[in-house]
């Protein structure tokens, strides 16, 4: 099989780069030889973090001149190496966007070297400077309309208990469930947020038991951190409970339980990162923004939001928009084992690496990260 | 109580929850098995068998609007996944395990490919019957609402005990299992059993399937079975190829699998994924605890290849 495959890639190379010669002529400067390629760890219709990326893929596809390459259902392992050598060798791919925080190390490190003047963008928050230079990731802080769904969570619940049904206890999810916490007691200080995890990205019979049991536990709000909240979202509604979303927004699967939601904002991202390409400026090795930067957006409220929870939540969102911003990992801060992990004084800012590290759960959390 | 938690008594009941609402696709899908291993061939693709009949439960019940439909239609095609993996073996010095594991992949990669517009649309449910109605306690009623199929194959495990020590069929299935020689002999043929063994496994399979998409969790999406079917499969050599012991271990996986999130839900957060891997360490456990050097599987089939 292994030879078989050799001959075709040198087969498709030379039709290729016959195509490439062809359509060079014809197309405008920087779209000529420009194709994208993405890489999804799930279904490109997850209702999910794929799905949010598809949707960025896809406002890439109207731009004219720009060539699109999608793989879905790549594990992360090696598996993700060979998509993008094929990517790179068979349709000519100069950016690539593995998506999947899994990819990144080794996988896409090795292929950045290996492909020096090929392009490669990374989401999440991972690269470093001893990271080759091609490679960069890029990432939202999704945390900030995880604190405005805290917000409307913490005034929509009678109990007081919140549930996070979350994949795995990394930086990121962690800083969702943190800032979904402190959003919530921001208004109701009493409140406490219980995080089970699944233990992966994708266990729709474990994500429908975690749902299930926060609800015996008397929570009333919902909200996860999964690659498709499809699961959480409809069982949780059937159960009577109320949910915030995740990633995109899934108001449809339950009108009357979805309060908001922390979506993502590819759309408006990824034509951005292809004109600073076309300007000659190149995309920033480390790229971030929230609510600001419009990369990251929040779901239009449900319902069954209150007059009150829309004030709050729209102050909040004020407070992110404004010039100064607004910090949700203030100095003082302590765990939910009573350590202190930001010392009084030094509020992180959300361009603060130190939050990228995150390994703890806030007070109020019920849960462990191990 | 006051405010509507249970304490630690989420952990039993979720446990008794888990048991009703996970077990079922593991139950049909070992009791299909079970006929199609007692006929002597083992069909290892019910994992995509499972797969392919909770996309078509749910693309009929969306398209017709009836999840009845949606049932029948995830058995018809398990049944006709079940005929080509019986129809295939029936082909000369064609190894049954080997076929499974080619169908387990097409079935799956099938209904990935064809159920791609389907992950979006919200397809109508299968109802479930309140049997909590008599507690004022709305955790244990959550628990006790229950579905028909489960119903269906609770009381399909002991008919099928019965059928195979008393019915004419049943013996004819034994006897094509234990001695294809003897079935022969008798004037029957024994490929036809097995394709008739094999189909109604898959049939089952399916419907185990749209159990998935159709009831818990509810939806269809790619991540759905993760693995069930092929744990299903297992399950049967474990229950030692006896339907009532495939309920009783189907109870026991379901009841293992909400282990994990209902220990987290009531504060105890150390080792979950120790919790989350409880229904594998249960199956190594039984695995160990029944096997013998010194003899081989009690129960098994003569016929079946692994131990022929």
């Amino acid at each position: 099989m292994d030879f078989g495959r050799i001959s075709r890639r040198h087969l498709l190379q030379g039709g290729a780069a016959l195509t490439l010669g062809a359509a060079a002529g014809a197309r405008p400067a920087f779209a000529a030889d420009t194709t994208i390629g993405f890489i999804y760890v799930g279904s490109r219709d997850d209702y999910g973090y794929n799905q949010a990326h598809a949707q960025g893929a896809a406002a890439l596809k109207k731009i004219p001149g720009l060539k699109v390459v999608e793989e879905e259902k790549v594990p992360e392992t090696d598996a993700v190496e060979k998509t993008i050598e094929s990517m790179i060798n068979l349709d000519g791919a100069t950016l690539l966007f593995p998506t999947s925080f899994g990819y990144y190390n080794p996988h896409m490190i090795k292929m950045a070297n290996k492909y020096p003047k090929l392009r490669f963008e990374h989401c999440g928050g991972l690269w470093t400077d001893k990271d080759p230079k091609n490679a960069g990731s890029y990432f939202g802080y999704i945390d900030e309309a995880q604190y405005i769904s805290g917000i409307v969570a913490g005034l929509t619940s009678k109990s007081g208990k919140l549930g996070f049904v979350a994949a795995k206890p990394i930086p990121q999810v962690l800083r969702n469930i943190n800032a979904f916490a402190l959003g919530a007691r921001s208004v109701n200080p009493k409140a406490t947020t219980q995080v089970i995890f699944t233990g992966d990205w994708s266990m729709p019979v474990k994500e429908a038991e975690a749902t299930n049991s926060l609800i015996d536990q008397g929570v009333d709000v919902l909200t996860c951190h999964v690659d498709g909240p499809k699961t959480m979202v409809e069982n949780a509604a059937r159960r009577g409970a109320f949910v915030c979303g995740y990633h995109t927004n899934q108001s449809a699967l339950a009108p009357k339980a979805y309060l908001t939601g922390a979506e993502w904002n590819w759309e408006a991202l990824y034509p951005k990162f292809v004109k600073m390409i076309a300007a000659g400026e190149g995309i920033p090795n480390f790229y971030r923004g929230g609510l600001k930067e419009e990369i990251v957006k929040t779901s239009p409220y449900g319902e069954a939001v209150s007059a009150e929870a829309r004030k709050a939540a729209d102050e909040a969102k004020a407070k992110f928009l404004s010039a100064d911003g607004f910090a949700i990992f203030k100095g003082g801060l302590v765990d939910n084992k009573g350590k202190t992990v930001i010392p009084a004084g030094t509020d992180r800012g959300q361009k603060d690496p130190e939050l990228e590290k995150m390994d703890y759960l806030v007070e109020g959390v019920l849960g462990a990260t191990s | 109580m006051a405010d509507g938690s249970i304490g630690l008594w989420t952990v039993p009941l979720a446990v008794l929850g888990g048991a009703i609402r996970v077990s079922t696709p593991f139950l049909f899908v070992s009791l299909g098995e079970c006929i199609t291993e007692r006929s002597g061939r083992i069909n290892l693709g019910l994992e995509g068998t499972l797969v392919m009949g909770a996309m078509s439960a749910y693309g009929i019940s969306y398209l017709t609007g009836s999840p009845w439909l949606g049932v029948l239609a995830a058995g018809i095609t398990g049944a006709l996944l079940g005929a080509l993996h019986a129809g295939i073996c029936s082909l000369p010095r064609v190894n049954d395990v080997a076929v499974g594991i080619a169908l387990m992949l097409f079935g799956t990669g099938l209904a990935f490919y064809l159920g791609k517009p389907l992950i979006e649309p919200t397809a109508p449910r299968l109802p479930a019957i309140d049997f909590g109605w008599w507690s004022d306690i709305p955790q244990l009623r959550a628990a006790l609402r229950v579905n028909v199929l489960f119903l269906i194959g609770v009381v399909l495990a002991p008919i099928l005990y019965w059928a195979f020590r008393t019915t004419r069929w049943g013996l004819l299935i034994r006897t094509a299992g234990e001695s294809s020689d003897a079935a022969r002999a008798m004037g029957h043929s024994v490929l036809l059993i097995r394709l008739r063994a094999t189909m109604v496994g898959g049939f089952l399979a399916g419907i185990g399937g749209s159990f998935l998409s159709l009831f818990y969790p509810g939806s269809w999406n790619e991540g759905l079975s993760s693995g069930q079917g092929i744990t299903a499969v297992a399950l049967v050599i474990f229950a030692r190829w006896d339907p009532l012991l495939c309920l009783w271990a189907s109870l026991a996986f379901g009841g293992a699998a909400a282990l994990g999130p209902a220990l987290q839900s009531v504060g105890v957060t150390s080792g979950y994924h120790l919790f989350n891997a409880a229904p594998y360490i249960l199956t190594l456990a039984i695995m160990i605890v029944t096997c013998s050097p010194k003899r081989t599987l009690t129960g098994a089939p003569a016929e079946l290849s692994i131990t022929r």
